[in-house]
């Protein structure tokens, strides 16, 4: 199905299922612990061996000899894969660090070896036998020093965001010049890492030349095709296979080294290989949110009107990498008729940067949302009212381009009345509680919605019970509920008579878990593939298919009905398609909204922050299930939270790693960290975006809150810090004396 | 190798391990009881979080062969699908979860937590130390910190807690 034009009426605007707050479908399998993730499959391959990898002692430079006698010796052990056994393995499309293979040290824990033995403690201690001699040569790993090396670099997230190296509308150092309020002021971001809770994982299976892969990964597709032509051999003789995935973020949109060491293991065992990273190999061997320096110009009329706008982001990442498109957002989001965006890339040997939820918005609003509540003080303005003066409902580079549909004024205003915004005080450090200094701080939330060709298979049985196939996955976003929901509502069933299955690269190819397009592209393909199902079905009854109704397991047509599995014959009924797009997405701009609301209690003695409330309002299209949409809303609030007060992969510029490579090191928000969260739905349907005439929201949460809580802040204390993350460090010396 | 019994979910089992095997490993790879999840190996994320002899403990800082005749309680003791446990349910009920990965760890957290509390066991968050521990969100928020969820989903999870526990959420 293609679609190119903007949806109409259609089963989906029924609602009786679609857009319920239904309880997820596996949930019951999740909460008991018989959802099988990767790593447990113990019923797919018997006679599984244990593999334990290896990682890179150092940063940049060769392996010059790996003795691996004793480890070969070592109780158990079944088989040994070094680097030095072959040549570098091809790079997968995604990919940027090589994964293995050859002598040559890209990244420190850079996978060296593989051990493969009966079992896991025994791989373990095998694998701590390999002694490595290494030729270490001298590497780039601070980006403040290298940032003046840095190339202009224009770059696509992939993930819905993206900027050319140097964008320049009208006369931004004219306007600039000439504004009486200006700000000039230079932030930074810091390296982040995914740290979700399931490392990366996978069983290898080799039947002959076929290899099937029991994984942890969010793109069952790109990875497929990533694995083959990593291994060199065909696309058609690989299988994946994810049904759950224990938390992705972007760490798992690319293949990794679990599965090509797990496949090479298993190859050289000749028996199925089952590994998982070690928690400390996850920061260094995969990928992280890169670091960025950003530097925002603003100048305003004394109205507040934005005259003249600038956003520059300077990031590193290996050779052959890209920049953090942490200007992107700067494109869309205020009003201002002379624009400057650019990126600056530096080569750096630190672990590959990429892709972490919401890539470019989440720094970019960071700091531009900071710059925006800087310059609302600068103009004596309230920073909702100053968002709200800057409003465009056009694409403000191509004014001929409307919002699909842009609501922030909405979700600014409503959320300030619901926060009860009116009781801040706009001095800093003014309201005073205890030891407290208290505050409230406010950003706005963007990001673009992008629509991704998505593929499903229905069939309908006997009974009148629906199966829906897609590789789509499930990275707890609620893929498995919205899925069953949008079947049901489409062939007229109860949500019951659904099966969902998931994440095995022999179904039809899906959009994926990536850039917030999951939901609304995944459940768009499943609308698909019922119109044909719902064709097929009218078409065995004899019933005209453009008059049939699907309601409550029943077809009726006219003054004649019939059971819907009725129409599934002894074989059951099958229908496949897709969804993919014609041109609106260039015609509109399509993008989500938010205003979030923070309100932060500060130590005046220790500057410890305390987040007390949280609120998102958020303009997102069709809200598919306002249950698990409103989890991935919260979730990314909370991952705002460690963004803002905590996560930093501290960078040792010496020998060029992420020091803090562990869940204690690398802090992440705990429960004691985060208040009870409330988030407000507008109502929207989008029909530019797609039949479902929804959005996405998994990143939108994301977007806006680190500043939010960093302006929250300020207006707690009168510190403004400039630098993530906010830890009381940077803020000790220069709080309020003490009374 | 040693011989260890351990009554796991009511039933004794008996193992034959490499005594370097962490209780979670017994549990996962030789009993292939998948509920607890390993997430670190570390004792620093809680989702490999089991009830031995009612107390909760990481079962990934804890050698098998330590636990001679221990009562192992994990997710698949409390309670099936079609069967759950009153914590399972409310986390379905309240949406306490997202990727399930350290689900299993929150919940056997949970209902040692609340036992805890009933005991009197102090927090940090307890004001007084000689009165009855209270069951504040701020009491629940503190003694689940060892249990870290990346998706976010504290502000549910605190739900489905106070509700088992009879308080209105």
């Amino acid at each position: 199905m293609k679609f190119d034009t903007p949806a109409t009426n259609n089963p989906i605007d029924q609602l009786k299922i679609v857009g319920k707050p239904v309880d997820r479908i596996d949930g019951p399998r999740k909460t008991t612990g018989t959802a099988p993730y990767a790593y447990e499959r113990h019923d797919v391959a018997p006679n599984q061996a244990y593999g334990y990898v290896l990682g890179s002692g150092i940063a940049k430079g060769r392996v010059t000899a790996m003795d691996t006698a004793a480890a070969r010796a070592a109780p158990g052990v079944v088989a040994i894969v070094t680097t030095l056994d072959m040549p570098r393995l091809e790079k997968g499309a995604m990919n940027t660090a090589w994964l293995f293979g050859g002598p040559d040290i890209q990244h420190y824990h850079q996978v060296i070896a593989v051990v493969v033995a009966e079992t896991f403690e025994q791989a373990r201690d095998a694998t701590a036998m390999i002694r490595v001699s290494y030729a270490r040569e001298p590497g780039r790993f601070d980006l403040a020093a290298e940032a003046p090396n840095a190339q202009l670099a224009a770059a696509d997230s992939g993930e819905g965001s993206g900027a050319a190296h140097e964008e320049r509308t009208g006369d931004f150092e004219g306007a600039f010049a000439q504004a009486p309020v200006t700000l000039d002021a230079t932030y930074t971001t810091p390296d982040e890492s995914h740290a979700m809770m399931e490392p990366h994982s996978s069983i290898a299976a080799w039947e002959g030349d076929k290899l099937t892969v029991w994984t942890s990964n969010q793109m069952i597709a790109w990875g497929k095709r990533d694995l083959a032509k990593t291994l060199g051999i065909p696309a058609e003789n690989v299988r994946l296979d994810s049904p759950y995935v224990g938390g992705g973020f972007g760490g798992k949109l690319f293949l990794r080294a679990d599965a090509v060491l797990a496949a090479l293991g298993a190859r050289a065992a000749r028996r199925p290989v089952k590994l998982a990273l070690t928690r400390p190999l996850v920061a260094n061997n995969t990928t992280h949110r890169p670091a960025t320096i950003q530097r925002v110009r603003i100048g305003a009329e004394r109205d507040g009107r934005i005259t003249a706008i600038a956003h520059e982001s300077t990031s590193g990442d290996l050779p052959d990498g890209k920049p953090e498109t942490a200007v992107s957002q700067t494109k869309l989001l205020y009003a201002g008729a002379n624009r400057l965006t650019a990126m600056r890339l530096a080569v750096l040997d630190l672990p590959e940067g990429n892709a972490m939820r919401a890539p470019g918005e989440a720094p970019g609003l960071m700091v531009i949302e900071i710059a925006m509540d800087e310059m609302a003080e600068k103009l004596g303005m309230d920073p909702v009212e100053f968002r709200i003066v800057n409003d465009t409902q056009v694409d403000p580079e191509h004014p001929q381009r409307p919002f699909s549909q842009r609501q922030l004024i909405q979700c600014l205003r409503q959320g300030a009345e619901r926060f009860g915004w009116s009781r801040r005080n706009a001095t800093p450090g003014r309201r005073r509680e205890g030891n407290w200094l208290v505050g409230m701080g406010v950003a706005a939330g963007f990001r673009n919605n992008l629509v991704m060709k998505s593929g499903a298979r229905v069939r309908l049985d006997g009974s009148g019970g629906v199966t829906v196939e897609t590789d789509m996955t499930d990275i707890g976003t609620g893929s498995y509920t919205v899925i069953a929901q949008t079947a049901a509502e489409m062939m007229g069933v109860a949500l019951e008579k659904v099966t969902v299955r998931l994440g095995d690269s022999s179904f039809p190819v899906s959009a994926g878990s990536g850039g917030q397009w999951g939901g609304n592209s995944s459940t768009a393909g499943v609308y698909a593939a019922c119109v044909k199902l719902r064709e097929a079905v009218a078409q065995r009854l004899g019933f005209n298919s453009a008059e049939a109704e699907f309601t409550d397991g029943q077809v009726r047509a006219g003054n004649r009905s019939a059971p819907l599995g009725q129409a599934a014959g002894a074989d059951g009924l099958v229908a496949e398609d897709h969804i993919e797009y014609g041109d609106l997405g260039e015609r509109f701009q399509q993008s989500t909204f938010a205003g979030h609301f923070v309100e932060v209690a500060v130590d005046v003695a220790t500057g410890e922050t305390r987040v007390r409330r949280m609120l998102a309002v958020c303009a997102a299209g069709r809200i598919l299930n306002p249950k698990s949409a409103r989890s991935q809303v919260i979730g990314a609030m909370t991952m705002g939270v460690g963004a803002a007060l905590m996560e930093e992969l501290a960078v040792d510029k010496r020998h060029g790693f992420f020091v803090n490579h562990d869940l204690a090191g690398y802090e992440v928000p705990v429960h004691a960290d985060i208040p009870h969260q409330e988030v407000i739905f507008l109502d929207e349907v989008d029909p530019i975006s797609s039949p479902m005439k929804a959005k996405g929201v998994g990143e939108l949460g994301l977007c806006g809150v680190g500043a939010a809580i960093a302006n929250a802040m300020y207006n707690a204390t009168g510190v403004r810090l400039r630098d993530y993350p906010m830890t009381l460090d940077k803020m000790i010396d220069r709080l309020p004396e003490v009374a | 190798m040693s011989k260890v019994s351990l009554r796991v979910n009511g039933e004794v089992r008996n193992l034959e391990l490499d005594t370097r095997t962490t209780l979670l490993d017994a549990l996962r790879e030789h009993l292939q009881l998948t509920g607890s999840k390993k997430g670190c190996d570390h004792g620093q994320c809680g989702a490999c979080t089991v009830m031995v002899e009612g107390r909760r403990i990481y079962s990934c800082l804890t050698l098998a062969v330590m636990h001679e005749g221990d009562a192992v309680t994990t997710i698949e003791g409390l309670g099936q699908p079609g069967n759950l446990h009153p914590m399972q349910a409310a986390f379905v009920k309240h949406d306490g979860y997202q990727c399930g990965y350290c689900t299993p760890g929150q919940i056997c957290a949970s209902v040692a937590m609340l036992e805890e509390i009933k005991a009197g066991v102090p927090s940090h968050a307890t004001a007084d130390l000689t009165a009855p521990s209270q069951l504040t969100a701020e009491e629940i928020r503190e003694r689940m910190s060892g249990n870290i969820c990346r998706c976010g989903a504290y502000s549910n999870i605190v739900d489905a807690i106070t509700e088992v526990a009879g308080r209105p959420a």
